[in-house]
């Protein structure tokens, strides 16, 4: 059978070929070039403009009125680590329920329509749950407050929390559960002493992963939380938060301001940062050691 | 009875998340009643944003979140399917895991600090270089003409696109990386080369998850907020030129709310979030099916 | 028509690992030769390296000289996207592309290599599947039906028409009936008999009565080395090497 694939054809072709395979591979790389570009970029600004303006100050004074220079956002500071106390009060204990709940009793029906509502909950719009928590709560009450914005965030973590708490507990392999239960160990001691122990680590991977996306969130806090110019450390009055003064500082037309916003931009990604590493740190020293 | 208790506190906690959106959907829908009675389906397609005269149309925030989602899209398609591409096919082992965390890190930084960057650092670099470039070699198309503030459509578009490429690129590379091997071995044995082989191979294998990752960043782009309020300008206008400030759903909803004086002016907001939520549910709800279609409901879309 | 191999020293490593210590073999035109071993042997990694398809696993790669008819497989000036070309391969588990029709699957390597006359490739499609002895059970619904589809011995048969369109010179099997039942097996087995009026096949098996039925000639491999490569009649009845017998005759394998 005589070979009817020409050998002038396949030449011809070879060199388009060969170009387009060139081509394809040097925009692979000039895509990820791109991507990294910016995110290089943004941590470079982060460090230059944001160290120059961390001072002791900025770290322990309340903001000063518009126009005037200095002051500082420790208040920010405070107030975003007492909302995400209340929001983590709130997700970490109904996101572990429910995760509990997916892997240990939930592989039926009822099981996938609440897996299905998570996943939903997860992809509504953050400002959403903020016109949410508003009228829930922030109406009723007629104030703004720190624990309707911990309330707004700790919804947002539930859905991260309840996945990571599911998918780590089907991991645990069923003979640590029945060599349990053959012991007499009741079924709830079974769940938290024993699966859940096994697969904190990844438990507590999937709380901080919610807790260092909630933490830099602006749009739910801006009527929860409110904001505020001076110290509060009481849950039913509005508080400042971190996110909220950079998001005010940077749109406002003062330069000082604008050095501020850098600087609370820094401690933010610090405070995002230190969270992931101190809890890798945590689980991977022993101290919680999982599956 | 304990094991009775604990049970009952476990599914208590998964009604929670029920109930949590069942309150969302039922705050939406309350408290736009008044807007939706009073303007109907005019709301939709309205130009008029008048809290003087309590007329609302929301047109032009709608206009404004579809084209900034749009561009964004048409920026980071190609950039994720690139970076997904170079991460799974051409990256060579060693380099593998730290392009990919570095892609990841994109995800973690939060929507106000892409907004502080982009006001001082992007929108600069928009009006004193990239917008006249642009305006001299396309200003004929009619979407890069006009005045050149380095904030509005463009600007807006160009950081959502860098916001959703690491979800658009987690997504490609998860359904890139179920694709079997053998896949990639029937076109190398044909004589295909190595572009070939990932197009007829790979890439046509997972099209149906690469289009669900898509429509996800897709999803994320219409409700994002802080970094487009903070770059996009917030004029409701409906514009050609990318150049325009304009105004998207999410935006009008984060300025204006705590303004709002009025109930019918709150309530023509809260139409807009309930507008925002049924879309987004709707795009999540199609992109999660196509990419489960693929990763048989085992890959966790990371949303 | 196909044209015979001639293999000199092949050496293969994966990473650190040398797996193929210095083959020499010639492989005839237009005849059958198998290529037996137990588990781990390198029978696989021997007729990869015939068309550059080992070198495609990360950190492995080959040395020594392969020569298929003219062309110099491991030289200089050699291409891999042309080896490949004009050595075919068949793989173990049926592998058709699931998102393309039947047509559109055998014509795969046609439109990879420039083919654009519709005529022209509907012809050459309808060949290679008249070889593979699937044409009248598919001729009906070419492009209506997924290459995934069909049964597992009909997919392995779409693999092979798929390899056989772009009219290779020779072709490489690896093992291709041990993902399927009996009935397929035997089918597959007849065609690789006629196939060979056209080729020049090279097949791995791990069955040693499949060998027996389809090849003239047959070689042992063990660790890595070519222990003993003859007529098959000669290599199952009266090995020379004691370990050839060991291996036929069921003591190891």
């Amino acid at each position: 059978m005589p070979n009817s694939v020409p050998p002038s054809t396949s030449q011809k072709l070879s060199l388009w070929r060969r170009l387009t395979d060139w081509g394809a591979t040097g925009f692979a790389i000039l895509a990820a070039v791109l991507v990294i570009v910016p995110l290089m970029a943004i941590f470079v600004y982060l460090l230059i403009k944001g160290i120059g303006s961390v001072n002791l100050a900025f770290l322990t004074q309340t903001p000063k009125p518009p126009g005037e220079l200095g002051g500082g956002m420790a208040n920010g500071i405070i107030g975003t680590g007492l909302i995400l106390l209340v929001a983590s009060g709130l997700g970490i204990p109904l996101g572990i329920g429910s995760g509990i709940y997916l892997a240990e009793y939930g592989r039926n029906r009822f099981g996938d329509m609440i897996r299905f509502t998570a996943d939903v909950l997860n992809g509504v719009p953050s400002i959403v749950v903020g016109i949410t928590v508003y009228s829930l709560i922030v109406v009723r009450q007629k104030h703004f407050s720190a624990f309707s914005g911990g309330v707004a965030l700790g919804i947002m973590m539930i859905p991260t929390v309840a996945r990571a708490t599911e998918e780590m507990l089907l991991m645990v392999p069923n003979v640590v559960r029945e060599a349990a239960f053959g012991l007499g160990i009741p079924r709830w001691r079974t769940t938290l002493s024993i699966t859940l122990r096994t697969a904190s680590a990844g438990v507590i991977t999937g709380c901080m992963l919610a807790f260092a996306r909630v933490a830099g969130e602006t749009a739910p806090l801006l009527f929860t939380a409110f904001g505020n110019q001076f110290w509060n450390l009481k849950l039913n009055q509005p508080t400042a938060a971190l996110s909220l003064q950079v998001f005010t500082y940077a749109i406002s037309p003062y330069d000082d301001w604008h050095k501020q916003a850098w600087a609370g931009a820094l401690i933010l990604i610090l405070l995002i940062v230190g969270a992931v590493a101190a809890v890798r740190i945590v689980t991977s020293r022993g101290t919680l050691k999982g599956a | 009875m304990p094991d009775e208790i604990f049970r009952w506190l476990i599914i208590l906690s998964a009604i929670s998340v029920f109930a949590i959106v069942v309150l969302v959907v039922w705050e939406l829908v309350d408290k736009s009643r008044l807007s939706l009675h009073q303007f109907g389906l005019h709301f939709f397609y309205g130009h008029d944003w008048d809290p003087v005269n309590d007329n609302y149309g929301a047109m032009p925030f709608i206009y404004g979140t579809v084209v900034s989602s749009f561009l964004a899209l048409l920026l980071a398609v190609p950039l994720s399917i690139g970076v997904a591409v170079y991460i799974t096919e051409m990256c060579p082992q060693g380099l593998r895991s730290i392009i990919s965390f570095l892609v990841e890190l994109l995800a973690a930084i939060p929507s106000v600090i892409y907004g502080l960057w982009g006001i001082f650092v992007l929108a600069p670099l928009l009006r004193d270089y990239v917008e006249p470039f642009l305006a001299k070699t396309l200003g004929w198309t009619g979407f890069f003409s006009g005045p050149m503030y380095g904030l509005g459509m463009l600007a807006a578009g160009i950081i959502l696109a860098i916001m959703i490429v690491p979800v658009i690129a987690s997504i490609t590379r998860e359904v890139m990386t179920a694709v079997p091997q053998n896949q990639r071995e029937a076109v190398l044995a044909l004589g295909a080369t190595r572009w070939e082989m990932i197009r007829m191979g790979v890439l046509r294998n997972a099209r149906i998850g690469i289009v669900g990752g898509v429509i996800l960043g897709l999803g994320r782009a219409l409700g994002e907020t802080m970094a487009v309020t903070m770059l996009i300008g917030n004029r409701p206008e409906v514009a050609k030129s990318l150049f325009a400030p304009g105004y998207t759903m999410a935006s009008v909803i984060a300025n204006e709310f705590t303004e709002a004086t009025g109930d019918m002016y709150l309530s023509a907001l809260v139409e807009i979030g309930l507008a925002l939520f049924i879309v987004t549910l709707i795009v999540n709800a199609l992109a999660r099916l196509l990419v489960w279609s693929i990763t048989g409901g085992t890959a966790r879309p990371r949303a | 028509m196909g044209v015979g191999i001639e293999v000199r020293g092949l050496k293969a490593w994966y990473g650190k690992n040398e797996s193929l210590h210095g083959i020499d073999m010639s492989v005839p035109a237009n005849h059958v030769t198998a290529v037996i071993g137990p588990s781990g042997c390198g029978k696989s990694t021997f007729v990869r390296c015939l068309n550059r398809m080992h070198e495609t696993i990360p950190e492995a790669y080959a040395e020594g000289s392969v020569k298929v008819g003219e062309m110099d497989v491991y030289g200089g000036g050699s291409d891999p996207v042309e080896v490949r070309r004009r050595i075919g391969m068949v793989f173990q588990k049926p592998n058709p592309f699931p998102t393309m029709s039947i047509f559109d699957n055998v014509a795969a390597g046609l439109k990879l290599n420039g083919f654009r006359n519709r005529k022209q490739i509907a012809e050459l499609v309808e060949r290679s599947l008249k070889l593979a002895a699937l044409w009248e059970e598919v001729k009906d619904s070419l492009h209506k039906k997924s290459g995934a589809s069909l049964s597992g011995g009909q997919q392995q048969r779409l693999c092979i028409a798929r390899a056989l369109a772009v009219e290779p010179e020779v072709l490489l099997m690896d093992e291709p009936a041990s993902a399927l039942d009996p009935i397929s097996t035997s089918k597959i087995e007849e065609l690789i008999f006629q196939l060979k009026q056209h080729y020049t096949v090279v097949i791995v098996t791990h069955n040693m009565q499949q060998a027996a039925r389809v090849a003239e000639l047959t070689g042992f491999f063990l660790m890595g080395n070519l222990i003993e490569y003859d007529k098959t009649e000669k290599i199952f009845t009266t090995p020379a090497d004691k370990r050839t017998e060991d291996y036929v005759t069921g003591r190891f394998g």
